[in-house]
């Protein structure tokens, strides 16, 4: 449910002239020799859920920290709401965290905790009651309110932390690894509820995640992080359907990679040779590259089909030949490790539609496997 | 107020207390260590004596050190603090590794009284606990009048003011300091290992040989030298349990002290023992840093 | 889970071992006879006279007077010791300052002892103060060793702490200050109070360093028990033994039942 299908949504990052609500300039942070950030510019709109996706040491942790005030950058800026962030201590930044652990304190009540940043602020004692009980409605916990934070299961915790980050009504929610203690069922049902709070209250959430998925199906935008820098940055479709590299396309779901040369625009599209194989793979015009250039092409194996074929028979444009090494049985489908004649593997998936339909592809058989034209992702580096 | 002025101000206080309670007085031992004993009070003569106009004159007595060299009584109360103190952390360890092995696998909801109960005699008098030993084993003690009454010995055989006592002593008092360390090593390691080492063919004892041993040697050394430590200074238990021969050196310096009233050479004991306990800190601590 | 199994003998005999001078201590403090080996009979006249005691009870009432007064000064210094050894990181004179506050856990008491009377005795030549040496002098050495105790204590406990909880505090809202008034100082109050229990305890207990540093008139009772041993066994002694088993005992009982409840 990323927002490009939420409905009436605005896409503010397509629109030039928009003002974003968090500008994040040249962001470099250092650990000694360790480059954790270097110069990463990020604008984020108003009521976006953005999510920082990638792997460890990737520098996304850092950046959220960074956003939060407990880390210092060493250079670059960081403007939220026209203000700027530099020299502002965490308690005095209109920016709330959801922490990976939690972070409840446990000598305090449930009440007690998500009412504790009223309480920093010296809000009436009635204003902070109203607001504790309209949270705990959000979040579903009316009447554990007393309860201390040992007494609630991953989920309740995990929601407590959520009312207490909101309570004071941040301009900008962080969430570090929100729900990466929660197992798979859980999970899945408190993201939506995430997106849910997140639209209701208008709240710009910035989610820091190594979860694709959990970044896929949540985000309207996303980032995908690599060595301190964005390796690409986009609605969660545009990543997945345009990678800009080899790194975000194997990053973000799985990928074919094959290497070749532009031989030669034609009718139906571009044509790239690939020597390392034996084939030519057509691609759409628009991925038009120089004649001559060398190019990597990203297949999405559930966009390639597979069929039992004699052996002996030739490929062809966007069609491989191999013999099956491997069958992974998934479930919901299967993922088949083709190997071809050079040695080259790729793998391709169906969806698995009926029950105790005889396999249509066995192991070792000799299979062809095809895809259109619009499949080939050609990769801009 | 930065981050920096906090600092200092939270570490002001422990550095001056600890700095003129601790430190400074190191340096008058090392001082007075090296002054002559004299008959007034304080009872020793000042190192910097004025002489004639403004020409200070450091003088420093080498003799309580040559008599600490040269009179084999020091020596020999020297030798005998070592020997007493590692055979006292032998007995503790041998008493003490079962203990603690014990209470790491019994049941979670046992650990913390079985824990407990080895802490409890720390918090109750030590002086007492001592107390109870001249009882037992005084010659009309509790363990005489038990093995009269059961025949097994005919009149009562001294065991109060000997070698034994003592170390029974010792043992006894510093058995709780060798059994938690134990006990913290050996609840960390993870029973896993013992069943994959049995899995793979290793009969308990032996597992136990090349598995729980060598994984425990931190906790060994750690409680070894948290009992010989404070054993080699020990006064209290060779005073009232040992005999007149079990001349350990700060019974030696105790007697310097309060009965000669030699403060010079108390001062000079004091550094010799320190010099003693340096060495087996030092060889844990660069153990413990490899 | 592997159980105690054979484990169980080694076990009970070291808890014997730890017990039995406890248990007869307890035992024959209601013994009817001076003797301190025959029972002869239930009495509690050791306690009477346990009571009637002036000396000893004199030098109890000092003795607990000296180890709250150290204790409490222990805990303030151990506090701040433990909370920069734990948190301020590689700061200048870290390993010096980590030294300084570890070594009275291993010192000698005879050295401890020795050197702060050298210390309180040029003290007094200098600057007269302090006059004469008494439960003051007593005082100080105790807080001095005790302040080491209490920073390991305290300094174990912040080892063990979520510094996120810290973190989401300033995050919402709190200075400095209020997060270590409201988050960090609740949160290691356990550890706190654990070491200042060790500091009380460890001055009631003290006999060789109170020896050194003490005057004419100031005798605390580890002395006082000290000088009464010497001269022979009193079941008057075994009576205050139990009492001090007893309080310890439900001290510690009820410590127990608060963590229970947490």
């Amino acid at each position: 449910m990323s927002l490009a299908e939420r409905p009436g949504a605005a896409e503010p990052w397509r629109d030039p002239a928009a003002e974003p609500f968090l500008r994040i300039e040249k962001l470099t942070k250092r650990f000694g020799d360790f480059v954790a950030l270097d110069e990463v510019s990020l604008p984020i709109y108003r009521g976006e859920l953005f999510a920082l996706l990638g792997g460890s040491g990737s520098g996304k942790s850092t950046l959220l920290r960074c956003l939060a005030g407990f880390l210092e950058p060493d250079a670059g800026r960081i403007v939220l709401d026209g203000q700027d962030m530099a020299g502002v201590p965490p308690y005095a930044r209109p920016v709330n965290m959801m922490f990976q652990s939690y972070a409840l304190f446990p000598h305090m009540s449930v009440a007690q905790n998500i009412g504790f940043g009223l309480k920093q602020e010296g809000a009436a004692r009635s204003v902070i009651r109203d607001r504790v009980t309209e949270m705990l409605a959000m979040v579903k916990m009316e009447g554990f309110g007393d309860r201390k934070p040992a007494a609630l299961s991953g989920g309740q915790r995990a929601r407590v932390a959520l009312a207490r980050a909101l309570a004071k009504r941040p301009k900008l929610l962080l969430l570090d690894e929100p729900l990466s203690a929660l197992d798979k069922n859980l999970r899945e049902s408190t993201q939506f509820e995430l997106i849910n709070i997140q639209e209701r209250t208008g709240t710009t959430f910035v989610i820091v995640t190594h979860d694709q998925e959990e970044a896929m199906t949540m985000a309207t935008r996303l980032a995908v992080m690599d060595r301190g820098t964005l390796a690409q940055v986009g609605t969660p479709s545009d990543v997945y359907e345009f990678p800009n590299s080899r790194f975000t396309a194997e990053f973000l779901g799985t990928a074919n990679i094959l290497e070749g040369v532009v031989e030669g625009v034609e009718a139906e599209g571009v044509r790239i040779g690939s020597s390392e194989l034996d084939f030519d793979i057509l691609a759409e015009p628009a991925a038009s590259k120089p004649l001559g250039a060398r190019v990597f092409v990203a297949l999405r194996p559930e966009r390639m089909r597979i069929e039992r074929v004699a052996p002996g028979t030739p490929l062809g444009d966007n069609r491989l030949v191999g013999r099956v090494r491997d069958i992974g049985y998934y479930g919901d489908f299967f993922l088949y490790y083709v190997v071809l004649a050079n040695g080259k593997e790729v793998r391709v998936s169906q969806p698995n539609l009926r029950r105790r339909t005889e396999r249509p592809v066995d192991w070792e058989d000799t299979v062809a496997v095809t895809w259109d034209r619009q499949a080939s992702m050609v990769l801009p580096e | 107020m930065t981050p920096r002025t906090r600092r200092r101000l939270v570490l002001a206080l422990p550095w001056a207390w600890m700095a003129l309670f601790f430190v400074v007085p190191f340096a008058f031992v090392l001082s007075i260590a090296f002054a002559e004993p004299s008959e007034g009070l304080p009872p020793y003569a000042p190192l910097l004596r004025w002489s004639g106009e403004a020409t200070a004159v450091l003088q420093l007595n080498l003799a309580n050190f040559q008599l600490l060299l040269e009179d084999s009584y020091y020596l020999d109360a020297y030798l005998r603090s070592l020997r007493v103190a590692a055979v006292s952390a032998t007995l503790c360890l041998f008493i003490g590794y079962p203990m603690a092995l014990a209470i790491a696998r019994a049941p979670e909801t046992w650990k913390n009284l079985l824990l407990m109960l080895v802490i409890l005699p720390f918090w109750t008098s030590f002086l007492l606990r001592v107390t109870a030993w001249i009882g037992i084993l005084q010659d009309q003690g509790w363990l005489n009048g038990a093995l009269l009454t059961l025949g097994v010995i005919a009149e009562p055989i001294p065991l109060l003011y000997t070698d034994t006592a003592m170390y029974i002593g010792i043992t006894y008092c510093y058995l709780p300091f060798m059994v938690l360390p134990l006990y913290a090593t050996l609840s960390k390691l993870d029973p896993s290992l013992l069943e994959a080492a049995e899995d793979l063919g290793a009969p308990p004892w032996r597992a136990f040989l090349q598995i729980t041993l060598p994984l425990s040697l931190p906790g060994i050394v750690a409680g070894f030298l948290l009992v010989f430590i404070p054993a080699v200074g020990e006064f209290v238990i060779p005073e009232l349990l040992g005999g007149p021969g079990a001349q350990l050196i700060g019974r030696v310096l105790w007697t310097e002290f309060f009965q000669n009233r030699d403060w010079p050479l108390a001062s000079a004991l004091a550094i010799v023992l320190l010099a003693a306990l340096v060495l087996p800190i030092a060889l844990f601590q660069w153990r413990a840093g490899r | 889970m592997r159980g105690i199994g054979r484990l169980a003998i080694p076990l009970g005999l070291g808890f014997a071992f730890l017990y039995l001078p406890i248990l007869l201590m307890v035992l024959f403090s209601f013994n009817d006879s001076r003797m301190v080996t025959t029972f002869t009979g239930f009495s509690l006249r050791w306690y009477e006279g346990l009571w009637r005691n002036e000396v000893l009870m004199g030098a109890l009432g000092l003795s607990l007077r000296i180890a709250a007064i150290s204790a409490t000064m222990a805990t303030i210094l151990g506090v701040l010791a433990g909370f920069a050894l734990a948190r301020f990181g590689r700061f200048p004179g870290r390993a010096g300052f980590g030294a300084v506050m570890a070594a009275p856990l291993v010192m000698p008491e005879v050295i401890t002892g020795l050197s702060l009377l050298l210390l309180f005795v040029a003290m007094e030549s200098v600057f007269g103060f302090p006059a004469g040496r008494g439960a003051s002098t007593v005082a100080i050495a105790h807080a001095t060793f005790g302040a080491a105790y209490v920073a390991v204590v305290v300094q174990s406990r912040l080892a063990d702490f979520d510094l996120s909880l810290e973190e989401a505090a300033m995050d919402l809202g709190a200075r400095p200050w209020k997060v270590f008034a409201v988050i960090t100082l609740p949160l290691i109050a356990p550890g706190i109070a654990a070491g200042w229990l060790l500091a009380f305890t460890l001055s009631l207990d003290d006999l060789v360093i109170a020896s050194f540093v003490s005057g004419p008139g100031a005798s605390t009772l580890p002395m006082v028990i000290f000088s009464t041993v010497r001269l022979g066994l009193t079941p008057e002694l075994y009576a205050l033994a139990t009492v001090l088993v007893a309080v310890v005992g439900v001290a510690l009982a009820l410590a127990l039942r608060l963590v229970r409840r947490r």
